[in-house]
This record gives structure tokens, C-alpha cells and sequence, in this order.
């Protein structure tokens, strides 16, 4: 293996989650042998929150209630407009309210199983454990879930499950849960327990003897570069699914605050793991800015097929059953069009490559209703899914009530992200990484409706618990804006900022984002090769000479500039591209999302290599020109056996 | 709603509009702006209405000049982070969000005038983009259900009725875009805070703090300088998730309730 | 920490009560006494076509009612003092709100356009103010006769006929009944979701309501004068 790519490194473990109970009892055990605050000396601590998305909403407005002093940062002007807001589907929870054989362990098997056993089986026991509060939580906030006309809450299956735990509030679950969350944490701005600031990005970190103390962030609005400092640093900043351009993220969903704290030490685990939605809407044209969504709940009642024939371009209705070819139906019998998002996905490209994709430029399947229209009725399935009809019709201009959708898979998910140990702690002390920026609880697949659980399981549940074993030891010495590596890292703020001003050259930052994003979606995307990966390599570190000498940023940065906020962004990108693709070659095996083409069954399914790649790759950053240092956690199965995932 | 279902769904990328567009140019808060005209070429019709401006700014920077500053985020019409006003309309001719318009709506040759969001709770930060913190300010002032966590009961022990958890949910809608006020003649953002009322009141768990929240919503919306609801309706029309006026009546009829409850706003 | 919201531990600080909700509410409720007038007023004028005894004395009437219980015109008074008080708060509410309106919008779009606004919605404010000046004129007209042709002393009947057979102030009364038509049409609805009482099963019905109130208000109205002018009621 290259190894000019990267080093091996010490094995890292975690030591948090007491391995001498059951898994059962694990989390319940940890809290009891935390230390906690007194809330009188919870007044004299203060946290940083960075990010107001499910994670970092309820994670401020919790521990702002708990009584600690909160400091939250957000770069839109709301809290309200956090990325969770655009989730459609819909989250998990183990209240087995349909009494179809659901509980938390089944729970915890299915995600352990849908992560294809790359996640920590503590954290995922944890997750299912706690996702029932979270349920609770939500509907006691005014969350106006799905309900059922005798009043109680109503269930949908999701992909890649046989039970219907999953509960929405139409096609905008993310939405109300995070309005649920922002409501609670405009509740303790008001109190005068969490300080806001608003349109304000992290771009540092400031450790301070060992111990993350502080950040430097710009005021996106004034241009000012200011130094915050805490007892600790919660980062909730959200996924980096933006390093392929095009994808479901926000535009300025960023990796920055995570990418600057691993180059301050923390570790990134499983860059490259990341999910491709089956089901969003296809590309138009190059001009295109975002992939949208269309929510997974669709397979529900949706259709999926392309043409028997390579080449049938007939309209969508004019072509007959008998010449239709409804693949995941016909290869996963049992699942369906429910299979795995990594399955449907993947198999959605396979079709496309024999050349039986449909739409322009043969990049699309159809998601079709005709059926479902037929035995619910139309009012039923608009009543279902409305909204999403809408916005297809909208986006496109088809009206999917007569025509078939189509759809093709995008980005859409990092599983990937800084690591942390079983108390959400990086391996920075008093860095708490949580939600989808931690490397989370999903393993190398993502199941639907999990992200939503478990950033809201991470806020208002397991941080708030965990954080004051940290803080038990605080308040520690104050430290202000002349501290040395307060001055350094602000330093280092203003001349990158000062840099990208004044290069001054040929290309925007969005056409070097681009180039990037499309690099990034041909090597790293839904299969990777050895060959396509060093190639990536090579041209990123291309890409990446070249966007330092000839950038162009206008403007200055004393004032509201969106171009250089966008610059900041993609420098880090391409950085972290490099790395997903260095994670990408040295993981040979295909797991989950990760799809190495040298690796898979004879019929052409993902092939685990559990002997030698049952572990969390964690990488350390190293200074500029040497190799980054990969640093394994193995991966134990004590209560979910390894097995080769089969939907068949 | 209305939505602009077409038949230019499949076929080859189609591209060729040229348009000139007027756009308000604004420094910062307190300086004076004016309308610029630009011209762009060759939009497709399949163009959100902000990739037609990246294309302008990508132009500008390549020129030198000034990108045009416009908000926005989740570029699906939910985060709410969008919003001009395009021909006199907020979000421009289809009733949904800047993001989700398309240039299919307009034609070749057509002229566009771009403006911001005008209402003085509303400063300009710069062009297009507007400070809409405001309306945080009146979720603060009481748009929430105090339920500090763990402290919930189990979820089931409130049935809730279908069409009240219906209901709460359509009012729960709105995405904070500010348009309802960007339309108003008056510069209300009463649907805003009437969509959070509705919402809120509909559901059991909001009934303890009903009579506070509406009447301290309320005297924010007031204090941050909004406009007084004269019932247009406006704001209904151009709400892109369609809230509807029935908020309105719902509000006003909370909040002479909890005035003649005895009711009044912390000061 | 808990947020404490107990609303009986809380003064009520002065800007409670003038909050834009409460203005519009005063502003509903005495447009709502002006519209209950209005129905009065109009069902009295039709006694012109009764002829001039019967609405001489309809007025005569109006100065006697409650006598001798009640000395002279107390109970016109009375309601004189209830029309100047709706008068009065309907103005203050209509120019504080319109004030507010206005602070709230300094700088105005280049392009606006109307989407759901109707006429009638739009012209409520300067609507009013000719209202209001028609309203002068008229009591200077009818009930003072101070701009009137018979004077003070003439009979309320001579009176009427003296402003309706010239042409030109009929016409400035039969725009002015519009435009208080109109007021009134979106007035009736606005008032109705004002008071929190419109919702979606009760939108039709209100908006039906408004309508016909309106429209019989400006027809009983627009009778007499036109009856005048073309010489049905001489
Ligand atoms: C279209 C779509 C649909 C989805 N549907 C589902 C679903 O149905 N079910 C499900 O379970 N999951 C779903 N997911 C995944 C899930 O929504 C996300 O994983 C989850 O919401 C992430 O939450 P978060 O709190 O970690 O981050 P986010 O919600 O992305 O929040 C990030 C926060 O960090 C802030 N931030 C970011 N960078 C910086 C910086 N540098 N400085 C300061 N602040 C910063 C942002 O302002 C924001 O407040 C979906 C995701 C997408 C994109
Ligand atoms: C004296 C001059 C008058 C002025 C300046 C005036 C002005 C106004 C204004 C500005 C409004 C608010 C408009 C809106 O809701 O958009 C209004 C509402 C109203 N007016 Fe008048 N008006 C006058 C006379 C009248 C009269 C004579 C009547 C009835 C006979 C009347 C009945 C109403 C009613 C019912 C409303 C609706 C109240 C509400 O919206 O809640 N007004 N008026
Ligand atoms: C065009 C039709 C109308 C006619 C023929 C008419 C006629 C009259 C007459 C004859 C009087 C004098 C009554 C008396 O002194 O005994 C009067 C008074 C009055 N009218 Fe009218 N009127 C008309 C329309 C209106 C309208 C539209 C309004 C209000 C918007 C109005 C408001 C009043 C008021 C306020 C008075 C004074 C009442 C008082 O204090 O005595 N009138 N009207
Ligand atoms: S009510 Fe409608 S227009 Fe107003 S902020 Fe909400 S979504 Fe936007
Ligand atoms: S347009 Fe304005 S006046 Fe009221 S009904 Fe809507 S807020
Ligand atoms: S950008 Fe999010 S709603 Fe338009």
C-alpha cells in the first residue's frame, strides 16, 4: 500500500463506555459514574455551542436550562434554518406502538446491521435506548407529529427495516423537530442563559494547555474576526456532504469547523463513508447548484423501474408492464423497493451503466404511483405526500400524478467525522463533537430516519449527561485574547483571510468547488477504484495548488462577503477531499456505503472484509507535506453478530 | 397553492432567455441604494431563480465588481433563508419561495426588478440581504411550550385529535421567511406570529401558557416595529407555505381573550 | 431554569392596552356601532317616501324621544355622544395604525404589486378621510343646514330637498355612499376577523354578510337622494 499516502499510528480505543455491565445497562452505569455539576457551580462554567441544528440546538437549550453559561454560533441568521430543517422522512424511536415485535434491542440490531458493522455497538444501544425520550420530548414541545383519528401517534416504515417505528410530521419531520428544539433554545436566549450569535462561523480552534478553551470566529456581517472562550467546545456544525458540490446539504453547510479543529489535533474518523440517497431529483444542467431530495417515505408506495430495454426512450406510459423491469422488486424479494439506501442506490447506477437510465443523459430511474393511485386513490396518496409532489412539480415541471418521477441517487450524508469516545468527547480534551459531525452512531451506512435521532439523542440526552464529567473539573483559569494561542490562532484567522483576498486570480471559488465536487462524485462517489482513487489524489492536490495562486475573492473583509466565506469553505473542502480519498484507498474492502469495486460478491454486492477492516479509521492531521497517521479502534461484535448483511 | 406544472420536463438542456435585470445595490444599513441594471444571457428555463443570480455574481466577481449579496441556504424551500421581492412581489409571481421559483416563469426578454425585504424591523445588512432577527425576538417573547427536557411525559398520554394535530400542523408551517411582512402594505408580521399562536393553541400542551404567549408575542411584534394588521391579506397570498388568514382571526380572538383573562405582556 | 409565566404577578405596563391588536379591536368595535347608525339612519330616510309630515315628524320625533321621562333631546344627545365617542376612536385607531404602518416602511419598494388586495381594502384609509369630510359637509348640510339653501330654520324635509335637487351634491353623496359602501364591505369582514370571529367554515357566510349589509346599506341610501333628484319625492 502507498505509503507515501499515509502512516500507521498508535491503536486508539475508547475508555469511556464500562465494558463490565451489559450492554444493557451501559449508559445508565456511565451516567451514574459520572461526575456531576451542582447547579450553583454551574453559573461559573460556560460552553460554547457551535451549530443550532437538532444537535446543537437541543444541546444549548438543555444545558442553558441546566444552568450552565451557553454561547451558541450559527452562520444563517436563525437558529431556525439549520440543515436538520429540511429532513423530510422522518426519525426512529423503539416505542414498538404498533406492537409488530419492535424494541429497543431490535432497534439497536437494525442499526448496528444497517451500519454493516462499522458502528460502535455501545453508542447504537445507546441511541436505541434513549430514542423513546426523544419522542416524548418532542410531542411535550408541541411537535405536530402524524397522528391517527383516534388521536394517538402514527408510524411508517423506513427503508431498510420490517417495522413501522418511524415518526413524521409529513414530509417536514426535520422541520418541526428542529423548531421543537429552536423554540427551547429562543426559550433560554430569552432566559439570558444562552448568548446568540448569529451569521457568526467558527474558523478556529484555541486550545489552551491541552484543553479546548475558545474559537475564533468572523462576524459574517461585520467582517469581524473576535476571539469566544469557554470551559468547553461543543461543536454541532453539521455534515460535509458540500465537499461533492452537488448534494442534499445546504449550500453553506461546510465542514470549516470541524476540518480546522482536526488540524488542531482532533481526530477524523471515516472520511470516506458517506451515504447516497436512492432517491432524489435528477441533474438538469451544469449550471445546477443543489440536489433536492425526494423523501425515502416515497418508496413506501413508490415504484421503482427503468426500461427492460437499453435505449427505450418511449415516454414513461407508453411503455407496457410486461416491458418494465421493477429491478430491486425482482433482485431483493423480501425488501423490495425498501432495500438499504446504499443497495437501491447502487443498483440504481447499475442500470444506468447498462444504458436502461431514463431522462436526460440516461441518469435517472422512475419512481412511479401509477398503482398506489389506483388502490388508495388520489386524495390518499396527496394526502401522504403532497408536499413532495409539489415541490417535484415545482422543481421540474412534470406533474408526477401523471407521469412517473425521476429520480436519481445524490449525496446526501456523512457518516464520517471528527471521532469521539463513548462520552461524545474528541480527542481533544473538552471538544464535544455531536450529530452528524461527530462520526456518529451509523457505521458505514446510514438507515433512515437515524440522523434525526441521533443528533437529538446526542443534545438532549447523552452530552448534557456526559459533558459534566468534564466540567466537574472546570471552572478552569480564564484565559482572554492575549493568551499566546488565543493571539496565534487569531493570527492565523486573519492572514488565511487576508491571503485569499489578495490572490486575485482567474477563478471564482464556486467553479474550483465544482471542479472538486465533480472529482469528488467520479472516484469517491457511489464506487470507488484504487486506480480512480490515486488519480482523485493527484488532481486534488492539483486543484489545491492552484486555488492558492489563482483564486479570485473580491471585496474585502470588513464587511458582509459572501465570496470569501465561500473560499474559506472550499480550501477546506479540497483538504478534506484529499483525505476522503486517501480513507477511500486504504479501506479495501466495501462496507455499507463505501463501495470498492475490487470488492464484491459475484453478484456484484458489496463484500465486507471483516478479518482485516473491522475498525474505525481515525486520522490524525500532520503538518503540511507529511503523510496523515492512521490510528485504528477495532470494532467488537459481542451482541450482534457479524454477518454478511443479505436483503434478499 | 398555485404551482407552474408545465411539459418542459424532459428533453435536451434548454438555455437562450436574456433578461436585464434591476437590482437593489445597498453598501450596509445606513447607506442609501439605488437600483443597478445588469443584463444576463442565455438562462434556462430550468434555472432556479438564484442560479440565474449566481450566474450574474459569478459575471460581476470575474469583472471585478461586486458580487449582488442575497440570502440563502437549503436552496429547497424550507429553511426560509431566501426572499426577494421580484416585480413587486414577494418571492415573485408563484406563491413559493425565491429558491423554488424557476425561470420557466418569466420569458426571454423579460426585465426584472429585484428588491430586499423593506421594512424597518428588517435593516438592510447589504443589497438583498436583510437582518430578520426580529422575528426570533417574537419567538422569544413566547413562541415556544416551557418543557425543560426530561421532564416529558410519555408521549401517548395525550391523544391529540387528528384535525387539531392537523391543523397545528399546517400553522406550524411557516419557515420564518419574512414574506408575509415583505408583502404587507402595513409591514405586519402578523401571519408570522399568528402561525406560532395557531400552532401553539391548537395543541394541549400549548393551553397553560396560551393566554401569556399571544399577548407577549404580540407586544414584541409591536416593539420591534412592525406594522399593525389591518387584515389585507397580502401576507396570506404571498406565504409560501400558505398560512392562512384563519391564524389572524385565531390570534385576535387569544388575544382579546387573554386581555379580558387578565393577561398582559412583561414589560 | 424554568421561565416563570404567571400573568397575575405581572403589571400592566402602559403599552399593554395599545398594543395594534387592541387598536384594531376599538377600531372594530365602534365601526361596528357606526354600521348599526348606519342601518338606523338609512331605514329612517326612507320615511321620505312617506312624504314630508311623516318624516318631518320622524325627526321631530328623534329631538322628543323619552319625553317627557327624559327633558328635550337627551336621548338624541345621548346618541349623538355615542356616535362623536365611535367617531373619535375610530380615528385615533385608524391614524395610529396607519402612523405605525408607516414608521414601519420607511423606505418604499421601487415595484409593488397587489396580489389579494381588493379595492375596497385598498381604499379604507383615504376612504375614510373623504368619509369623514363627507360626514362634516353633511351635518353642515342636513343638520345644522348652515351650507344649506333653506337655512337653519327650514324643515329637515324642505332641507333634503333643497341639497338633493341640485344635481352636484348628489352625485358628491351618491360617491361618498359608495365609497362608505365600500368601506363598509371590507369593513364588516375585517371587523369579524378582527374580533377573532371569521374562520375557514365561516369565511363564505361572513364574506356573504358583508356584502349584502354593504350593498342594502348603499341602495337604501342612494333611494332617497336619486328619488329627490328625479323628482319621485317632491
Ligand atoms: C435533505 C435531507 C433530508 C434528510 N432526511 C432525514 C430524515 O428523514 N431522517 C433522518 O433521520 N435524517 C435525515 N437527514 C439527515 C439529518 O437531517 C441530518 O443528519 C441532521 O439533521 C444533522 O443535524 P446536525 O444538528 O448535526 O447539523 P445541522 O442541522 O446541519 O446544523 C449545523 C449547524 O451548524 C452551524 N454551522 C455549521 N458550520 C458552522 C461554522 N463553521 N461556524 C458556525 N456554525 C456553523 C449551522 O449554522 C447549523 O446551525 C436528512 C438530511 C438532508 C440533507
Ligand atoms: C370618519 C371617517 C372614517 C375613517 C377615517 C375610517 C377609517 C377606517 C380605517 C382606516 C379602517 C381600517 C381599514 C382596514 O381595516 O384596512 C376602518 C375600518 C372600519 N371602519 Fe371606518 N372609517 C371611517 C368611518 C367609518 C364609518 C362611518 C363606519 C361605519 C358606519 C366605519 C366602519 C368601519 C368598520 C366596521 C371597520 C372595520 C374595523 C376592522 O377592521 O376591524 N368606518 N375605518
Ligand atoms: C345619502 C343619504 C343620506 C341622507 C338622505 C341623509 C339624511 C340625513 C338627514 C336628513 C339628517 C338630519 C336629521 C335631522 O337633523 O333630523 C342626517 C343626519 C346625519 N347623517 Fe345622514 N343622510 C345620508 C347619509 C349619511 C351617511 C352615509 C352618513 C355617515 C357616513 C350619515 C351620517 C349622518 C350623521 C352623523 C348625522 C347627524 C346626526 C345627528 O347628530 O343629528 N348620513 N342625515
Ligand atoms: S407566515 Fe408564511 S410568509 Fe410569513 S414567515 Fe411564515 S412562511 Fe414566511
Ligand atoms: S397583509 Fe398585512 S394587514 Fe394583515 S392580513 Fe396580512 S398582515
Ligand atoms: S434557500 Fe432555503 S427556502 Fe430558499
Amino acid at each position: 500500500m502507498a505509503l507515501e499516502l499515509f502512516t500507521e499510528g498508535d491503536p486508539i480505543a475508547d475508555t469511556k463506555a464500562p465494558m463490565d455491565v451489559p450492554i444493557g445497562e451501559r449508559w445508565s452505569e456511565r451516567k451514574f459514574r459520572g461526575r456531576l455539576v451542582n447547579p450553583a457551580n454551574r453559573r461559573k462554567l460556560t460552553v460554547i455551542v457551535v451549530g443550532t441544528g437538532l444537535a446543537g440546538g437541543s444541546a444549548a437549550a438543555t444545558l442553558g436550562e441546566a444552568g450552565y453559561n451557553v454561547k451558541s454560533f450559527w452562520y444563517q441568521d436563525s437558529p431556525r434554518r439549520a440543515h436538520s430543517v429540511a429532513a423530510q422522512g422522518g426519525i426512529n424511536a423503539a416505542k414498538n406502538y404498533r406492537n409488530d415485535g419492535d424494541s429497543v434491542h431490535r432497534l439497536f440490531y437494525d442499526t448496528v446491521k444497517g451500519g454493516d458493522f462499522r458502528a460502535r455497538e455501545n453508542n447504537v444501544h445507546r441511541l436505541a435506548e434513549v430514542s423513546v425520550n426523544i419522542i416524548d420530548q418532542a410531542v411535550a414541545q408541541g411537535v405536530p407529529f402524524a397522528r391517527e383519528y383516534g388521536g394517538l401517534l402514527d408510524n411508517r416504515s423506513f427503508g431498510g427495516t420490517q417495522v413501522s417505528r418511524t415518526f413524521y410530521a409529513r414530509g417536514q419531520t426535520g422541520q418541526q423537530l428542529l423548531y421543537g428544539a429552536y423554540q427551547a433554545l429562543e426559550r433560554q436566549i430569552a432566559a439570558g442563559t444562552v448568548e446568540q450569535n448569529a451569521r457568526t462561523e467558527m474558523l478556529d480552534l484555541i486550545i489552551v494547555d491541552g484543553r479546548a478553551r475558545g474559537i475564533v470566529a468572523r462576524d459574517l456581517v461585520t467582517g469581524e474576526i473576535s476571539t469566544h472562550f469557554a470551559d468547553a467546545v461543543v461543536i454541532a456544525s453539521g455534515g460535509y456532504s458540500n465537499v461533492f458540490y452537488l448534494s442534499t446539504n445546504a449550500k453553506g453547510s461546510n465542514t470549516t469547523a470541524i476540518w480546522r479543529a482536526h488540524k488542531r489535533g482532533a481526530y477524523f474518523a471515516n472520511p470516506c463513508y458517506t451515504q447516497i440517497h436512492p432517491t432524489c431529483i435528477p441533474v438538469k444542467g451544469d449550471y445546477q447548484s443543489k440536489l433536492t431530495l425526494m423523501s425515502e417515505s416515497l418508496r413506501n408506495d413508490g415504484r421503482v423501474w427503468v426500461p427492460k430495454e437499453r435505449g427505450d426512450d418511449r415516454p414513461a406510459n407508453d411503455i407496457p408492464e410486461a416491458e418494465r423491469d421493477y429491478y430491486l422488486e425482482r433482485l431483493y424479494p423480501a425488501f423490495g423497493n425498501l432495500v438499504p439506501r446504499d443497495i437501491a442506490s447502487r443498483q440504481a447506477k447499475n442500470v444506468c451503466d447498462e444504458g436502461r437510465g431514463v431522462g436526460p443523459g440516461g441518469l435517472g430511474v422512475y419512481l412511479d404511483f401509477a398503482e398506489a393511485i389506483q388502490r388508495l386513490g388520489r386524495p390518499a396518496v396527496e394526502a401522504k405526500y403532497g408536499n413532495l409532489f409539489d415541490m417535484y412539480a415545482q422543481i421540474t415541471g412534470e406533474d408526477p400524478y401523471a407521469t412517473p418521477m425521476r429520480i436519481f441517487p445524490a449525496v446526501h450524508y456523512t457518516m464520517g467525522g471528527l471521532w469521539v469516545d463513548y462520552d461524545l468527547q474528541s480527542t481533544i480534551p473538552g471538544m464535544f463533537v455531536i450529530g452528524e459531525a461527530n462520526f456518529s452512531d451509523q457505521g458505514a451506512n446510514r438507515l433512515g430516519a437515524s440522523a434525526l435521532m441521533q443528533g437529538l439523542a446526542d443534545g438532549y440526552f447523552v452530552l448534557p449527561s456526559t459533558i459534566s464529567s468534564y466540567l466537574a473539573d472546570g471552572p478552569f483559569d480564564k484565559v482572554d485574547d492575549s493568551h499566546p494561542a488565543a493571539v496565534e490562532a487569531m493570527r492565523g484567522v486573519q492572514e488565511q483571510t487576508q491571503k485569499l483576498l489578495s490572490i486575485n486570480g482567474t477563478r471564482t471559488p464556486a467553479s474550483f468547488h465544482r471542479e472538486l465536487g465533480q472529482l469528488m462524485w467520479d472516484f469517491c462517489g457511489m464506487e470507488r477504484t484504487d486506480e480512480g482513487l490515486r488519480k482523485a489524489i493527484d488532481r486534488i492536490r492539483e486543484i489545491r495548488q492552484e486555488f492558492w495562486s489563482n483564486v479570485k475573492v473580491s471585496g474585502d473583509w470588513h464587511s458582509f462577503n459572501q465570496t470569501l466565506e465561500h473560499a474559506g469553505r472550499v480550501a477546506d473542502f479540497i483538504e478534506l477531499g484529499e483525505l476522503m480519498c486517501v480513507d477511500a484507498l486504504h479501506r479495501r474492502e466495501s462496507c455499507g456505503g463505501h463501495f470498492r469495486a475490487e470488492s464484491q460478491t459475484p453478484e456484484g454486492e458489496a463484500l465486507r472484509d471483516d478479518e482485516n477492516f473491522a475498525y474505525v479509521a481515525a486520522w490524525e492531521w500532520t503538518p503540511e507535506g507529511q503523510p496523515p497517521v492512521l490510528h485504528k479502534e477495532d470494532l467488537n461484535y459481542e451482541y450482534v453478530h457479524l454477518a454478511q448483511r443479505s436483503y434478499k | 397553492m398555485r404551482s407552474s406544472v408545465g411539459d418542459t420536463g424532459t428533453g435536451p438542456e434548454k438555455r437562450g432567455m436574456n433578461l436585464t435585470l434591476r437590482v437593489w445595490r445597498q453598501q450596509g444599513p445606513t447607506v442609501k441604494g439605488k437600483m443597478v441594471t445588469y443584463k444576463v444571457t442565455d438562462i434556462s428555463p430550468d434555472m432556479s431563480f438564484l442560479e440565474m443570480l449566481d450566474v450574474l455574481n459569478e459575471q460581476l466577481i470575474m469583472q471585478g465588481d461586486d458580487p449582488v449579496a442575497f440570502d440563502h441556504d437549503c436552496r429547497e424551500g424550507i429553511c426560509g433563508m431566501c426572499g426577494v421581492v421580484i416585480n413587486g412581489e414577494a418571492h415573485g409571481p408563484q406563491q413559493t419561495t425565491t429558491c423554488q421559483l424557476h425561470m420557466r416563469s418569466f420569458k426571454d426578454g423579460d426585465s426584472i426588478d429585484i428588491e430586499p425585504w423593506r421594512a424597518s424591523a428588517f435593516p438592510i445588512i447589504k443589497d438583498l440581504a436583510v437582518d430578520r432577527r426580529a422575528l426570533d425576538r417574537i419567538i422569544q417573547a413566547g413562541g415556544y411550550i416551557s418543557v425543560p427536557t426530561g421532564t416529558a411525559p410519555e408521549a401517548h398520554a395525550t391523544p391529540v385529535p387528528k384535525k387539531d394535530a392537523d391543523n397545528a400542523f399546517d400553522a406550524a408551517t411557516c419557515i420564518g421567511c419574512g414574506a408575509c411582512v415583505a408583502a404587507c402594505p402595513n409591514a405586519s408580521s402578523m401571519l408570522f406570529t399568528a402561525a406560532k399562536v395557531t400552532h401553539l393553541g391548537l395543541l394541549p400542551q400549548g393551553q397553560p401558557e396560551r393566554n401569556d404567549r399571544v399577548v407577549n408575542m404580540v407586544a414584541q411584534q409591536d416593539r420591534e416595529g412592525f406594522g399593525g394588521c389591518t387584515n389585507i391579506g397580502e401576507c396570506s397570498a404571498a406565504c409560501p407555505k400558505g398560512i392562512s388568514m384563519e391564524t389572524i382571526s385565531r390570534l385576535n380572538h387569544d388575544l382579546l381573550g387573554a386581555l379580558r383573562a387578565g393577561a398582559r405582556p412583561k414589560s | 431554569m424554568v421561565t416563570v409565566t404567571d400573568s397575575t404577578q405581572r403589571r400592566t405596563p402602559k403599552a399593554a392596552k395599545t398594543t395594534s391588536v387592541f387598536k384594531k379591536a376599538v377600531m372594530a368595535i365602534s365601526g361596528i356601532v357606526l354600521v348599526l347608525y348606519l342601518i338606523a339612519h338609512m331605514i329612517g330616510n326612507l320615511k321620505a317616501f312617506a312624504g314630508a309630515d311623516e318624516f318631518n315628524h320622524y325627526s321631530e320625533w328623534l329631538r322628543t324621544i323619552g319625553n317627557p321621562a327624559l327633558p328635550g333631546a337627551t336621548a338624541l344627545w345621548l346618541i349623538r355622544i355615542v356616535l362623536l365617542v365611535a367617531v373619535v376612536a375610530h380615528i385615533w385607531a385608524a391614524v395610529s395604525l396607519w402612523r405605525q404602518a408607516r414608521n414601519a416602511r420607511p423606505e418604499r419598494y421601487v415595484t409593488k404589486k397587489a396580489v389579494a388586495q381588493s379595492y375596497a381594502s385598498r381604499t379604507m384609509r383615504w376612504g375614510g378621510v373623504i368619509i369623514l369630510a363627507f360626514v362634516i359637509f353633511h351635518i353642515l348640510d342636513l343638520t345644522l343646514g348652515a351650507v344649506n339653501s333653506e337655512g337653519r330654520d327650514g324643515e329637515p324635509f324642505d332641507r333634503m330637498l333643497a341639497s338633493f335637487q341640485n344635481p352636484v351634491v348628489t352625485i358628491f353623496y351618491a360617491i361618498s355612499v359608495i365609497l362608505v359602501g365600500m368601506h363598509l364591505r371590507h369593513g364588516i369582514w375585517s371587523a369579524t376577523q378582527t374580533l377573532g370571529q371569521s374562520n375557514r367554515r365561516r369565511e363564505v357566510t361572513v364574506n356573504y354578510a358583508a356584502t349584502a349589509i354593504a350593498t342594502v346599506l348603499t341602495i337604501g341610501f342612494l333611494l332617497t337622494p336619486f328619488s329627490i333628484l328625479f323628482g319621485l319625492i317632491d
